[in-house]
């Protein structure tokens, strides 16, 4: 008997460009991006940290409901998304807001969107993406199907989708990277590790030593990146894309990265499964500490201009909450109607009845 | 018009819509070059070729997943479920998912899909092939779910069911594939999704039923003619939403009401059946509406078949249990 598993996991050998220092450490995978593009992503990263401050304050005043914290993961969410296109497709899991809302989702549908509003998923025409998925691994199998859909139509844009660590022991997980290998589909699957699903560590999941090499169950490429280093997903997303929309199949990238926070608003404590250490472990390696570093030292950034980026994403905050307060109260017509393209007979007649209750 | 088996108009059927609409697509497991394990896509693949009608790997929550993807890039899926006691492994795709996406995007996306299926006992396959599970997704807001019994209304059915812009599962049972020949038009004609069809009027007890019961509650009718009772048979067709309308007008008719279904007791739709008509014409009601069904046991092992599924024989004893109330 052959032990190959070995020689597997060397095969998945961490990613990385910028070490914690933000030092560049891989000067040859440095992915081209201007000093612009660079601002840019600091922009997004700090606008996102405090957007995560922000909800998780709001979720605290009862102003937002269903909230999953994001403080940790800017880097592995934004720095791929930086590397899309208008024209790709996203299909986000709970976690994945922020992707929604570079996509092009307005702030105060998010928010319409945590308080459980149907205005919060009616996006905007042009903002190719799905609402947040709850059922995990289901945005899987459907990315594989958009991505196999695009692939009929011609076009050169790609499916982008996203799952956790606890995630990737899902049935769909693997049967949606497999069809989207099958059909040879433009499809980029991220696995944001955190190494916790709720409480149970990675370990917990699985033995396998990465989970990038789950790709290899579906005979497609995987890659294990710092999930923490914003240039090395950038890069990594930005090869996985171009390969896609060359017609050279999927991509399965497992980022690894930390939430500071617990995994969702409702109730959870972190302090019950997880060490303070590990916490200081983790904070050490901050995606928007070590990429100021870097763009400090390249002059690129100031304290100054964090600040404005600060300053405006609270204004922007503010504005979308009020903006969400206004938004109309939801009534079982609007609910109704929202059913079927034409109502069948049963929900005619409960249209009747609650028109009735509602004009009272 | 042409006499035609059941799966000879289902095939047509499709044959029509792939022609009729470039986003429709055929796919599932051995639906291709083989032409479906019952035959029923027969023919596509080299008429249309492979972009348009394909095969998948073996697994039926990715067939699910991928036909909402499909869906979400303008086409118009239609993949099957080789037998329906699969769906399990398809439940989110289809009550979690394609049910609740124009629902949950608040319209501004749709899940024009229509899951095709095989289901229905009497032809001995082995376990988990004949389930009637129609009960299941008939509780899911959101999805039709469709059940023809003859080659016309299946062709005219199946058209509609593509055509609606909201998911449907079309079950197709396995009896009725072959067992019997009908008229089916040539050219390409719809049947109202929500609609049933009087299959025989009568006067004095109301037969509702679907899938092989209505042509075993047809058969007790005929029977039932020799001892003097006439029986109105309604063929559901579609059994979620249900026709309200056409099973009152017959009750307020005939005052007397059994309901058939092959599912066990405690699945199917017959206990909302009953329930409509209890809520809405119970005035109208000589005697209380019966069920006939299988016993709320799993499915039986197919050497006990006979013993199990309800038959014509059952429905008889029911009516005159009803009649003579």
């Amino acid at each position: 008997m052959k032990h190959v598993l070995e020689s597997v996991e060397n095969q998945f050998e961490t990613f990385q460009i910028l070490n914690e220092d933000g030092k560049i450490v891989n000067e040859d995978a440095m992915p081209d991006l201007s000093d612009d593009d660079l601002k840019e992503l600091m922009r997004r990263m700090v606008y996102t940290r405090i957007l995560d401050q922000r909800s998780i304050a709001l979720n605290r005043q009862g102003r937002l409901g269903f909230y999953a914290p994001t403080a940790g993961q800017e880097a592995s969410q934004l720095a791929s998304h930086f590397a899309l296109e208008k024209e790709d497709y996203l299909l986000p899991g709970y976690r994945d807001v922020p992707q929604l809302i570079w996509h092009g989702l307005p702030l105060y549908q998010a928010f319409l969107f945590s308080r459980g509003h149907f205005h919060g998923n009616q996006f905007p025409e042009g903002v190719n993406a799905l609402s947040p998925q709850i059922i995990i691994g289901a945005q899987y199998t459907q990315a594989a199907g958009v991505a196999l859909g695009m692939k009929k139509r011609g076009k050169k844009a790609v499916a982008v989708t996203y799952t956790g660590d606890g995630g990737t022991s899902q049935g769909d997980f693997y049967e949606g990277i497999n069809f989207a290998g099958a059909f040879q589909a433009p499809a980029i699957f991220f696995v944001q590790n955190n190494y916790f699903a709720i409480s149970v560590p990675v370990e917990l999941q699985t033995n396998a030593k990465t989970l990038a090499q789950k790709a290899v169950a579906a005979g497609i490429e995987g890659i294990q990146v710092d999930g923490m280093d914003v240039l090395a997903v950038y890069s990594a997303t930005k090869e996985a894309r171009n390969r896609a929309v060359n017609g050279e199949g999927p991509t399965l990238i497992e980022t690894l990265t930390y939430r500071y926070g617990p995994h969702t608003m409702a109730g959870d404590d972190p302090t019950r499964y997880r060490t303070e250490e590990l916490d200081n472990e983790w904070e050490k390696k901050d995606p928007i500490v070590r990429f100021r570093k870097f763009l400090e030292e390249k002059n690129l950034w100031s304290e100054e201009e964090e600040n404005k980026v600060i300053e405006s994403a609270k204004e922007d905050i503010k504005k979308a909450i009020k903006e969400a307060d206004k938004h109309p109260k939801q009534t079982v017509t609007d609910l109704i109607e929202n059913m079927f393209d034409e109502l069948p007979s049963n929900l005619e007649e409960q249209m009747e009845e609650y028109k009735a209750k509602e004009s009272k | 018009m042409a006499q035609k088996t059941m799966i000879q108009a289902i095939t047509d059927a499709m044959r029509n819509e792939l022609k009729n609409d470039e986003n429709v697509l055929v796919f599932g497991e051995d639906v291709g070059q083989n032409g479906g394990v019952f035959r029923a896509t027969e023919g596509l693949q080299k008429e249309f070729g492979e972009d348009r009608v394909f095969d998948t790997p073996l697994a039926e929550s990715g067939i699910g997943g991928i036909s909402i993807g499909l869906a979400l890039q303008g086409y118009r899926p239609v993949p099957e479920i080789q037998f329906f006691g699969f769906i399990y492994e398809a439940m989110d795709a289809v009550n979690g998912q394609m049910a609740r996406m124009r629902y949950r995007s608040g319209g501004t996306k749709t899940a024009p899909i229509t899951v095709r299926s095989p289901f229905g006992g009497g032809v001995h396959t082995p376990e988990l092939h004949a389930d009637s599970l129609e009960g299941l997704i008939a509780q899911q807001p959101g999805v039709k779910v469709v059940i023809p019994s003859t080659p016309y209304d299946a062709k005219g059915l199946l058209i509609s069911s593509i055509r609606d812009n909201d998911p449907v599962v079309f079950l197709e049972h396995m009896k009725l594939y072959r067992s019997f020949r009908g008229e089916v038009p040539d050219e390409e004609y719809t049947i109202d999704l929500g609609k049933a069809d009087v299959k025989r009027e009568g006067k004095d007890v109301t037969l509702i039923a679907y899938g092989a019961m209505v042509h075993a509650s047809l058969k007790a009718a005929e029977e039932l003619e020799k001892d003097g009772i006439d029986a109105e048979v309604i063929d559901l067709r579609t059994v979620s939403p249900i026709d309200v309308d056409t099973i009152i007008e017959s009750v307020q008719k005939t005052n007397r009401v059994v309901m058939v279904q092959e599912a066990q007791r405690q699945a199917g739709v017959a206990a909302h059946v009953i329930s409509e008509i209890q809520e809405r014409a119970i005035l109208h009601l000589e005697a209380p509406v019966l069920r006939v069904t299988a016993p709320d046991t799993v499915y039986a092992f197919s050497e006990a078949e006979e013993v199990w599924l309800p038959n014509h024989k059952d429905i008889v004893e029911k009516v005159n249990e009803v009649i003579n109330f």
